[in-house]
């Protein structure tokens, strides 16, 4: 079991190591870093002075050794200018002794641009405020999900089933921007209801958090992510529901609430774990649409504001803790799975 | 008006040969089935006849007509603008038409070349196994492992595209159909000289016209002077590209997952013993016994790249500013929803029973198959 743990982890680090050398390059590329260096700087530079203003903070180094400086292996970059001026990666006003190395390991990403702060505090708050909406998007959505899929896969074809299977399949239908604005349509414009009922917007949740201004932002993640999950409870739960010793029990005369509850449902249980874990990543794009859509100051949002603002530093920061959220969720789905099901034996 | 009447026609005949037409045909038997058929050839039929439903050039824009609500007359003409005026005076209704043929031809034909590159790929990394497909399945998991929207943000913008990342991404991916059929042909006919050298040739031929001008932009005619029959916006370019990366790996697992189950099969064996090819095996034993999955998870895979299309406009990634495309239509109508909601909703309507059509589709074959 250990050995897989490590094993898996291995593989992980690997991942990551590779997924974020991308990232590294694709945000690096030298359109990128002059447009840095123009919206930093003054827009009217010439194509000189830019490659100047870039080569004196290191930006012209070579692609792998920046890589190694960012990730904290290789000694931070220092230079001095002719007017004696030393700047470097590691140079910072609020720190007194420059160390030598920062980078990642040293657990300093570097400071972001537009917001003036250094990235990690800036990802700290963004990530607290989507936090919270995931919680209560999953604290919503998972019983949801199992409810429906549960009651649609113990009996396979019934009425109930047609039903709710075609609801499901309408939720897996309607992505987030689609439902957003429906649902803003109905709920927060005067096209239907009085002004009295009209949610407050999505943005004041971020002080206070109450329901009617957290309902909608919430319920547009949990349609779209609802509808797949249970698709998949209802086909592990109509699969479950076909086995022999489901039939050995309904023919021992336990009561069809019994067989449901306490035979059926833990091993019907198995698949849904699984996909609710990989569901993340598609959290993850709807967080981007729901915070945009509702103007909830969270880590989407700053995601999009990092690409938008060309802010280097701290979109390679998001795009690392996107792809850490999707790894560390695929490694607790792969070893969470082994625990559960005692069928499967892990060859060491 | 010609959209129901092809309809009409294409229901009352599949209904009446549905005996006849295996799989297809099967689907009428369930209401999910129809239904979705049924969305998805009205769409499919509205991006056909656009040109004679819309009733405004969905890109004039009418000064006096913004924001107008839907059933608003046009001054002069009292022609109605019939689901009203958007922010700059352009006809809702015929912009969503009009975005009905950009989505069905953008949604499965990157769809395809998923599957082109999946398969070509899937297929040796299951039937081979070892060192192959552990090195592939790396980096699809690698790709997957990639947040969606981060990729669009990092592979879909003008920075990117003026270092050349998706023309490069582009000529390896469309690489892949050519290689398929060229592989597919030379596998089944390479004892019958003449035949093979016809197809294969035929193949080569026609896949590196395309090739040169999809990819490139350099089709042969243009360098005669005349008219590019394949040619793609560097901007489409850039999308097409990056919802085919998105989707290949995906296409990948299955393939594989589908083709180390059939590989054990008696037919295969058969063929092994028979001395047929490897490739022969894998594109005429394997592939075809593998459709019915396949055939499913295309409908499926068609909804969701609808899907992430409109996404891509949504966040301002979209076709062209000035493109009719839903998403964007969403995106621009949505900063006005409180007030004028007949700017967003109909496009989001739109793309909504589109995708649900298709995923309806994608259910009652599935169903039906499982009958098999």
């Amino acid at each position: 079991m250990w050995q897989f743990i490590t094993k898996r982890f291995g593989l992980m680090v690997l991942t990551t190591l590779c997924l974020s050398f991308i990232v590294f390059f694709l945000t690096n590329l030298q359109p990128n870093l002059v447009k840095l260096a123009k919206t930093e700087a003054g827009i009217r530079m010439t194509d000189d002075q830019v490659l100047s203003w870039l080569g004196d903070r290191g930006y012209n180094q070579p692609l792998l050794l920046r890589y190694g400086e960012w990730l904290g292996v290789v000694p931070g970059y220092v230079h001095t200018d002719e007017e004696g001026r030393t700047r470097g990666r590691c140079i910072s006003p609020h720190v007194k002794d420059t160390p030598t190395y920062c980078g990642l390991l040293q657990g300093t990403l570097g400071n972001s641009t537009i917001f003036n702060v250094s990235v990690g505090k800036a990802l700290a708050t963004r990530l607290g405020l989507t936090g919270i909406l995931m919680f209560w998007v999953m604290i919503v959505m998972i019983p949801m999900a199992l409810i429906i899929g549960i009651f649609a896969g113990m009996r396979e074809g019934s009425k109930t089933d047609r039903a709710l299977s075609t609801v499901a399949i309408g939720f897996t239908a309607t992505p987030e921007y689609i439902s957003g604005v429906i649902l803003s349509v109905i709920f927060a414009s005067r096209l239907v209801f009085d002004e009295r009922f009209l949610l407050p917007s999505a943005q004041s949740a971020m002080e206070n958090m109450s329901f009617s201004n957290f309902a909608l932002p919430v319920m547009t993640m949990v349609l779209y992510g609802m509808g797949y999950i249970a698709r998949m409870t209802r086909a592990s739960m109509a699969e479950v529901m076909t086995a022999q010793y489901i039939r050995t029990a309904r023919l021992k005369g336990v009561s069809f609430p019994n067989i449901v509850f306490k035979h059926a449902l833990r091993n019907a249980l198995i698949a849904p774990f699984t996909v609710i874990m990989l569901q993340f990543p598609w959290l993850l794009t709807g967080v981007v649409i729901v915070e945009t859509l509702f103007n909830y100051k969270g880590f989407g949002w700053l995601l999009v504001m990092a690409a938008d603002g060309n802010d280097v530093e701290l979109l390679l920061s998001c795009s690392l803790v996107a792809v850490l959220v999707v790894l560390v969720t695929q490694l607790i789905s792969d070893i969470g799975y082994v625990f559960l099901n005692p069928r499967i034996r892990v060859s060491s | 008006m010609p959209v129901w009447i092809a309809m009409a026609l294409t229901f009352s005949v599949s209904y009446y040969f549905r005996d006849k037409l295996g799989l297809y045909g099967r689907l009428f038997d369930t209401y999910t089935g129809s239904i979705g058929f049924a969305l998805v050839i009205f769409w499919l039929f509205t991006a056909i006849f656009a040109d004679l439903i819309i009733t405004f050039d969905p890109i004039d824009q009418l000064s006096g007509m913004r924001k107008k609500i839907p059933g608003a007359l046009v001054p002069e003409t009292f022609n109605a603008y019939l689901l009203g005026g958007d922010l700059m005076g352009r006809d809702v209704f015929s912009r969503m038409v009009m975005g009905s043929r950009i989505v069905l031809s953008i949604a499965p034909a990157a769809t395809i070349f998923a599957f082109m590159v999946g398969i070509t790929l899937g297929l040796p990394a299951g039937f081979y196994g070892k060192r192959l497909d552990t090195i592939l399945s790396f980096i699809a998991n690698l790709v997957l492992a990639f947040p969606v929207i981060l990729l669009f943000y990092l592979l879909v913008n003008p920075a990117i595209r003026s270092t050349g990342i998706p023309v490069v991404i582009a000529a390896v991916l469309f690489l892949f159909p050519i290689i398929f059929f060229a592989v597919l042909f030379q596998s089944r006919y390479y004892v019958q000289a003449n035949k093979r050298n016809i197809y294969v040739g035929l193949t080569l031929l026609l896949g590196f016209w395309a090739y040169s001008g999809l990819a490139f932009n350099q089709d042969p005619l243009q360098l005669l002077g005349l008219e590019p029959i394949f040619y793609m916006d560097p901007n489409l370019l850039n999308i097409f590209v990056s919802v085919v990366f998105v989707n290949a790996p995906t296409v990948f697992r299955i393939v594989r997952g589908l083709t180390m189950d059939l590989k054990t099969r008696d037919y295969v064996a058969a063929a092994q013993t028979r001395g047929e090819g490897a490739w022969f095996v894998m594109l005429w034993e394997i592939l075809p016994n593998a459709r019915g999955p396949l055939i499913v998870d295309f409908c499926l895979r068609i909804g969701y790249t609808t899907i992430l299309l409109g996404t891509l406009g949504f966040f301002g990634l979209g076709v062209s500013p000035e493109s009719p495309d839903w998403g964007m239509t969403i995106n621009e109508g949505r900063k006005l929803l409180a007030y004028f909601p007949h700017m967003a909703i109909p496009p989001a309507l739109a793309l909504l029973s589109l995708v649900l059509g298709l995923n309806l589709l994608g259910d009652g074959l599935r169903e039906q198959s499982l009958k098999d």
